[in-house]
């Protein structure tokens, strides 16, 4: 990939506060067009490097390309190729949707023949252009508040759009609201996302970034993190008969699957969870198992993906791990330590 | 330019919107009324060798304490509890337009406050109807003086307030950090000057720099029809540094 086809390259990025770090040699690309998602923990560092990202922030130490432009040496340029939402969306209360987007894109520079057509698309993207559009922004509701955070953001056609926590506080009616509304930014724009809500990250990002204490702990699509993290295969089966005959039976399986069963049966039947370490286990193999035992009743027999959050949960947790074990023996291999 | 323009007419109208410009503007136009009619008082009462403009001018310090720390203190402040300032200035903005246009249109507040004072004078004149006491109100000299004192020092009293402003969240601590080195500033340096003066003992270096700072002093010039440049230069100087820390602040705050 060329390095032209990036619209953001960090390289060891480092922002301190005082004797904290808040993010600590930081280093990831985001290819033009991409959708990406930031997840972290609260205090993980996620705001902190958008913010950078937008020049508002100086980093500490590292080096920051946006648009292929450094940072700290093309402020100017680079704010007007990037579309902000910063974290709590902060927007005058006393003006109007229409009157605050006119404003934003006068100080956005953007040329008056394009102002109104484009404040017309931002408003359409945003489905804020029916009644909302003459409302007074302190009487929206949340969901429309963000909404015309993330107009504003994507205003002048940014080639990056950077939103912090677009999806913080919303019902979820808005939630599909705004992965419909980032939907709409596919193609037009590089878009980097924070967000708490999982699901929509998975659904709505082509790539995930997960932070953890200031350090880049994940990176990848759903899939190649699902591997990194959480590899092997994973089966659910509900089984009736005797609990023992069912162990028995898939412990036949062979070492490497792991077996557990719910304590209660529900209707009779026991949830089997089935879980092998290493990649690539026929299901087949465990059904025939099953079949073949004319004791035991199959309903339900299923592969089962890990989760955005079990995801999510392991790395950070391992993170954390690793950290420890940092500031226990500082001597250890980082990568001695891992699961 | 262009972008100072357009913050400029954003901020007045942000002003505009804003109940404490009209707070700030009907008590100060009130106290200056009242002022104005002590004034009055006083001329008709005994002779007096000072213009009635002169009079009325010689109280600016007192609105100028009220209406500086009320126009300005909202400025940065709210801007920074609501987080806007960020929005701001990741738009091709920088902080030195910002703090120029927010200057601009405080300061144009602040001069309309003092221009609505000319209808004192035509209230009186037009109520009381004697040509020789309209002279004497309508005093070119001692007129155009008060008002370019009130203009030229303007500009490091709203300054000042802007400053003060980008330094908190708290819109409280900002008017009252601006009512205080305006206090200060004005009044303070007065009183130093004339205890230096009682006690007998400045040396001609600390008076002459205390002169200089004296606000009261170039007020007596300006309304006596002398137009010196030092006044202008203490004030634009000023200014200009006052305006300077502010974008450093808030470009290290932001």
């Amino acid at each position: 990939m060329e390095p032209e086809q990036h619209s953001i390259i960090a390289q060891n990025l480092c922002k301190r506060y005082g004797r904290t770090d808040a993010v600590r040699d930081l280093s990831f690309t985001v290819r033009q067009g991409e959708i990406v998602g930031f997840l972290g923990p609260n205090g993980a560092g996620k705001s902190t490097t958008l913010r950078m990202l937008t020049g508002i922030l100086p980093a500490t130490s590292g080096r920051l390309k946006v648009c292929g432009l450094s940072v700290p040496y093309h402020e100017r340029e680079i704010r007007s190729k990037i579309g902000y939402m910063p974290e709590n969306n902060p927007l005058p209360d006393d003006m109007r949707v229409i009157e605050y987007l006119k404003f934003r894109a006068k100080i956005k520079c953007i040329p008056r023949r394009l102002r109104k057509s484009r404040i017309e698309h931002a408003l359409e993207v945003c489905e804020l252009h029916r009644k909302a559009r003459r409302r007074i922004i302190g009487t929206l509701s949340k969901g429309f508040r963000q909404r015309v955070g993330i107009a504003d953001a994507i205003l002048s056609a940014p080639v990056v759009t950077i939103l912090d926590e677009p999806t913080i506080g919303l019902d979820p009616h808005q939630v599909i609201a705004i992965r419909r509304l980032l939907d709409n930014l596919r193609g037009e724009t590089t878009v980097i996302f924070s967000s708490h809500i999982l699901s929509e990250v998975e659904i709505s990002c082509d790539r995930i970034l997960i932070m953890n204490q200031g350090r880049l702990v994940a990176c990848g699509t759903a899939d190649e993190l699902r591997k990194e993290f959480l590899p092997g295969s994973r089966y659910l089966v509900e089984a009736s008969g005797s609990p023992d005959l069912i162990r028995d039976t898939l412990k036949l399986l062979g070492e490497s699957w792991s077996v557990e069963l719910s304590p209660v049966p529900r209707d009779g039947y026991y949830t089997v969870s089935l879980v092998n370490q290493d990649n690539g286990s026929d299901g087949q193999l465990i059904l025939k198992q099953l079949m073949d035992s004319m004791k035991i009743g199959i309903r339900a027999f299923h592969p089962v993906q890990p989760t955005l959050e079990d995801i999510f949960l392991k790395a950070t947790r391992r993170s954390w791990e690793v950290s420890s074990d940092d500031l226990t023996n500082p001597t250890m291999p980082k990568g001695g330590d891992e699961e | 330019m262009i972008q100072v323009y357009r913050l400029f007419r954003h901020e007045l109208r942000c002003l505009l919107y804003t109940p404490s410009t009209y707070i700030a503007m009907v008590l100060a136009l009130m106290m200056m009324g009242f002022f104005y009619f002590l004034t009055l008082l006083t001329i008709s009462a005994e002779e007096q060798d000072q213009l009635p403009p002169t009079l009325f001018f010689s109280l600016f310090w007192v609105p100028v304490l009220l209406i500086v720390p009320m126009l300005t203190m909202r400025s940065f402040a709210e801007e920074r509890r609501l987080g806007t300032i960020e929005t701001m200035l990741t738009a091709p903005v920088f902080p030195s337009q910002l703090v120029l246009a927010k200057f601009l249109a405080a300061y144009a507040f602040y001069l309309l406050v003092w221009v609505l004072t000319i209808c004192f004078p035509v209230i009186t004149s037009l109520v009381l109807q004697q040509p020789d006491l309209d002279q004497r109100l309508f005093h070119f000299g001692s007129l155009v003086g008060g008002y370019l004192f009130i203009a030229a020092s303007g500009l490091l009293f709203v300054a000042i307030g802007i400053f003060t402003s980008s330094l908190t969240r708290s819109q409280l601590v900002a008017g009252m950090l601006s009512f205080s080195i305006l206090f200060m500033l004005i009044v303070g340096v007065a009183a130093i000057h004339m205890l230096q003066i009682n006690s007998g003992t400045g040396d001609l270096m600390a008076d002459a720099v205390l002169d200089y700072f004296q606000v009261f002093n170039h007020f007596d010039d300006f309304s006596r029809g002398l137009v010196d440049t030092r006044p202008f230069a203490y004030y634009l100087t000023g200014t200009v540094a006052v305006l300077g820390f502010s974008v450093l602040i808030i470009e290290s705050k932001s």
